[in-house]
Formats: structure tokens, sequence, C-alpha cells
């Protein structure tokens, strides 16, 4: 054991002294492979950010029930009654019309009304239900609509299935994304595997006269790769956390233009660890593939 | 020890390198391999540590057929022969002490252990203190020191050169074989393959001649052999 740790360790310092005897091309290859999975990784982030805004508006999905405009208090009061009698129901409250209004002025979208003589918004009821369940919402919405006096029911929650959908769309999107430049990053470190086993040939033939093993030749190889992969990850990490630091202050401001409060956050430990053991793995597998391809006839 | 039974080799294109060769060398002898260019003698060199497989016969290293032996197990039977080719082979980019110590990282050696066996081989062939030196800055003669220093340092019962003094002047070449010399009165099993066979007159070696791939002499030493004589 001792002695497979210390291959592994004089392999890792082969492999470091390989990667600083060229560093501009190291630093190249490491801004290649950074560049290329900042792209997935800051996307990934992005869905991870409004995931979490979606988690937190559609905690507790809502039924709006809006009443005809020449609804009267009796009307109000009757579907109050059908309301309190409903056995699926959690809670409801009344909306004024009034207090519609000035809720929408609240939010800065007044002036959108300024033009017109009258109150256009009508009387309404929000309800929340017991369960949060999507069937039994549409079902009870279905249900209500043809109640008397009842002009319009709308699912609060419809925005968000359909940001939840458009949340999935683009998981499907970074997926793809982080798989094309993920089999770029192994391409790259292939080729660098390749020109290091055609520099490293004479020493490759002489370790073999002396008796060294394939994994002995091997290893080097493969932590040079994971190496470069690992050093590419932290570049990735790095042009995030730029990303994030730069669009903070504009989407918080953006935000608090609709009312929302909304700060992006950065990648977590987690998150970062995710990364550039992802860009490592890559590298390794790069390398692994190119010693194969290549070391049989070095 | 070193046993070759029937040993061919054949070449894709139907060049015969070697035919029908067989002899066997006992423990602790020197033997000095000789012949014209292409008679060979590489070729016969080259299938004890398995860098070539004979096309007919078999070779028998301690009593292992390694004719056949598995890609795997290669390694492991290199590390206990030492090897000296014509050209010295060592790594530029690395010290002279680094060079030496290749064999110790690759069979694991602790790192203390190590330096202290490169040190002894480099003393042993008189490069004493020139470790941190590159391989670039030393003679030809100087090189194939080092590379003998590299042969040796895993303390091989069996050493093997391929025209070791090939491109050295006279003196070096002399100063090189005098090398192999004290190797083998040390017990050291030597087989060297060289052009002119009486650089090792001194020692009394056992002769073996080569030509067009046959074995036409095997003259072994009158009087003491070399390693009794010492």
């Amino acid at each position: 054991m001792i002695h497979w740790l210390y291959l592994h360790l004089r392999a890792i310092a082969h492999a470091l002294r390989r990667l600083a005897a060229q560093p501009l091309s190291t630093l190249l290859s490491a801004l290649v492979v950074g560049i290329a999975l900042s792209l997935p990784g800051g996307g990934y982030l992005l869905l991870d950010n409004v995931s979490s805004l979606a988690r937190g508006v559609s905690g507790a999905p809502e039924i709006s029930l809006f009443l005809d405009m020449d609804a009267g208090p009796e009307d109000r009061a009757a579907i109050e009654q059908r309301l309190k009698a409903t056995p699926d129901l959690g809670s409801y409250r009344f909306v004024a019309r009034d207090e519609a209004l000035r809720q929408l002025e609240a939010s800065g979208l007044g002036d959108v009304l300024g033009g017109l003589s009258a109150n256009p918004l009508p009387d309404a009821f929000v309800l929340s239900l017991r369960e949060e369940d999507p069937e039994l919402f549409e079902r009870m919405a279905e249900q209500m609509a043809a109640w008397p006096k009842v002009a319009h029911v709308q699912l609060d929650s419809a925005w968000v299935k359909r940001l939840h959908a458009l949340l999935g769309l683009g998981r499907s999107a970074v997926l793809m994304l982080a798989g094309l430049l993920g089999f770029a990053l192994v391409i790259v470190t292939f080729n660098t595997i390749r020109l290091q086993i055609l520099t490293q040939r004479q020493e490759i033939a002489v370790s073999r006269l002396l008796g060294a093993t394939d994994p002995f030749i091997r290893r080097p190889f493969y932590w040079f790769g994971g190496l470069q992969g690992a050093l590419g990850g932290l570049v990735a990490l790095g042009t995030v956390s730029l990303g994030v630091r730069a669009l903070s202050a504009p989407v918080t401001a953006l935000a608090e233009t609709y009312g929302a409060v909304f700060v992006l956050s950065g990648p977590d430990w987690r998150a970062a660890l995710a990364i550039v053991a992802f860009a490592a793995l890559l590298g390794w597998l790069g390398a692994a593939i190119s010693v194969r391809r290549h070391l049989a006839g070095a | 020890m070193i046993v070759f039974e029937g040993v061919a080799k054949r070449y894709a294109g139907g060049y015969t390198a070697l035919a029908g060769i067989s002899f066997e060398v006992r423990h602790g002898e020197l033997v000095v391999l000789s012949g014209h260019s292409g008679a060979g003698k590489s070729t016969l060199l080259k299938l004890i540590p398995v860098i070539e497989r004979p096309s007919a016969g078999r070779v028998l290293i301690n009593g292992q057929d390694v004719s056949h032996l598995p890609r795997t197990a290669i390694p492991y039977l290199r590390r206990n022969l030492g090897l000296v080719l014509q050209e010295s082979r060592l790594l530029f980019d690395r010290s002279v002490f680094d060079n030496v110590m290749l064999p110790l990282v690759i069979t694991g050696h602790p790192p203390g252990d190590a330096a202290r066996r490169v040190g002894a081989a480099l003393e042993r062939v008189g490069l004493d203190g020139r470790g941190k030196e590159m391989p670039a800055g030393l003679s030809g003669g100087e090189q194939q020191r080092v590379a003998i220093a590299r042969a040796i340092v895993n303390r091989p019962s069996i050493l093997i050169a391929d025209e070791p003094t090939a491109h050295l002047d006279p003196a070096y070449a002399a100063d090189i074989a005098e090398l192999f010399r004290s190797f083998n009165q040390a017990g050291v099993t030597v087989l060297i393959s060289t052009h002119d066979a009486s650089l090792f007159s001194a020692s009394r070696p056992r002769r073996l001649v080569l030509a067009k791939g046959q074995l036409v002499e095997d003259s072994r030493p009158t009087g003491r052999p070399a390693m009794e004589a010492a």
C-alpha cells in the first residue's frame, strides 16, 4: 500500500513538473478547458437560482376568483357561503377592486391604468387549498368557473408549472452543452497527452528497458490529464464566480423594480467541488484514452 | 544461468538474423560475443531481456523460459538484468544522479536507500561527486559510464552490454572494458558484444564468435577462469 502510494505521489510530482515546465501551454490549456466549462457551469448556476426563486413563489399555489363587474354585496356573500361549504378549501381572502388597484399602483404598473376614467379591476377572492395537488386545483377551478357571478378563474400555479417546464428544458440544454463541451475537453486532453507521449518517447523507451511496467509509465499521464482538467475546472469556477459578482447588483436592481427581492447566488462549496471534480474526471478520461491509443507505439 | 537452445530469429521479409544458436553461460562467467557487423550479436543479446523474441528455440534465464514470457512479466525480468546498450540512451533533461536513480524509482526503492545506492554506483564507475551534472556536459566515455552505473545500481546478477565501447576512443574503451572485468570479478555474470575482442583479452574471457547468424566459435579460456583468477 505504501509502495502504491509512493508511486502515485511520484507520478503526481512528475506530472506537476511537466505542467510547470511549460507554463504558457499549461495556462492556455487551462483557459480553453475553463472557458468551455464555464458555459454549462454558469447555465447550471442560473437555472439553480431560478429554481430557488420558483420554489419560493410556488410554496402556496393559489386560485384567483374574479367576479363580474356588476356583482353586488349579495353576490359576494353568496359566493363566500359556497366557499365556506367547500371541503378542500384551506383559506380565502376577499380583495376588493379598490384594494387591487392600490396594489397594482404600488407595484409600479399603475401608469398602465392612468388613462382610464374608472377602475377596471373586479372584486376577487384569493383561495388556497388544503392540499397542493395540481389536479385538485384544476378540478376546483372548473367547478368555481360555473358559479353565478364568477367572471374568470385563474390558477396562479399555472405560470409556475410553465416555469418548471422551462427549467426542465433549460436543464436538458445545459446537460447537452456540458456533454458537448465535456467531449471537447476530452479531445483537448487527448491531444495534449499525445504530444506529451511524443516528447517523452525516449524516456518511455528507456524506462521500459529498465523494467518499468505499463501502469508505471501510464500513471504520470493520467495525473497530468487529471491535474490539467482540475486547473481548467478552477478557471471555470473563477469565471462563473466573477460572472455572478458582476451580474449580482444589476439582477437585484431589476428584481426590485418588480417589487421582488432576489439575490443571485454563486456556487457553494459542493457546486465548486463538483465543477473541479468533473473537469478532473474528464481530463483523466482524455488522458486514459490517449495513453491507450498512443503508448503502445511509443 | 543463460541457456540458448536451438535459437533462431527470422524477421518479416525472410531475413534470418540467427540460426540454430545453442550455448550455455554459467554463473560468474565473462563472455565476449564478437563478430562482424550484421553477424547477429545485437539480436542475440536482445533475446535475453525479451526486447526481441526468438522465432524458434528457447532462451532460459535462471531456468525460466523467457521466449514466451507474458508481456506483463517482462518488466520484472528486466529488473534483474543490467543492460548497457551501444548508445548510452541517457535522459538528457535529467541530471546524472537522476539517470542512475531511474531503475530504483521504477522498482520503488525508498528514496534514502536509493540515493546511497546511486552514490555507490557512481563511485564504482569513477564519477563520484558528479551526480548533479547534466549528461550533455560529459564526454562519450563518461556518458557510457553513467549508463553502466544505471545498469548496476539495481545490483543485477547478469550484466548485458551491446557494443559498450563502439563509439569511444581507445583509452576510454579500455577503461570501460576494465570496469566490466571488475564487475565480473565481483561475481556478476557478464555478456558483452564487441567488435574488438582484444579489449577484453587480458580478462581471459570465454569467446563466442558469430558469423552470418551462426555460432562459429565457442572458446573457453585455458587455465583458470576470470573469476577464479581474481
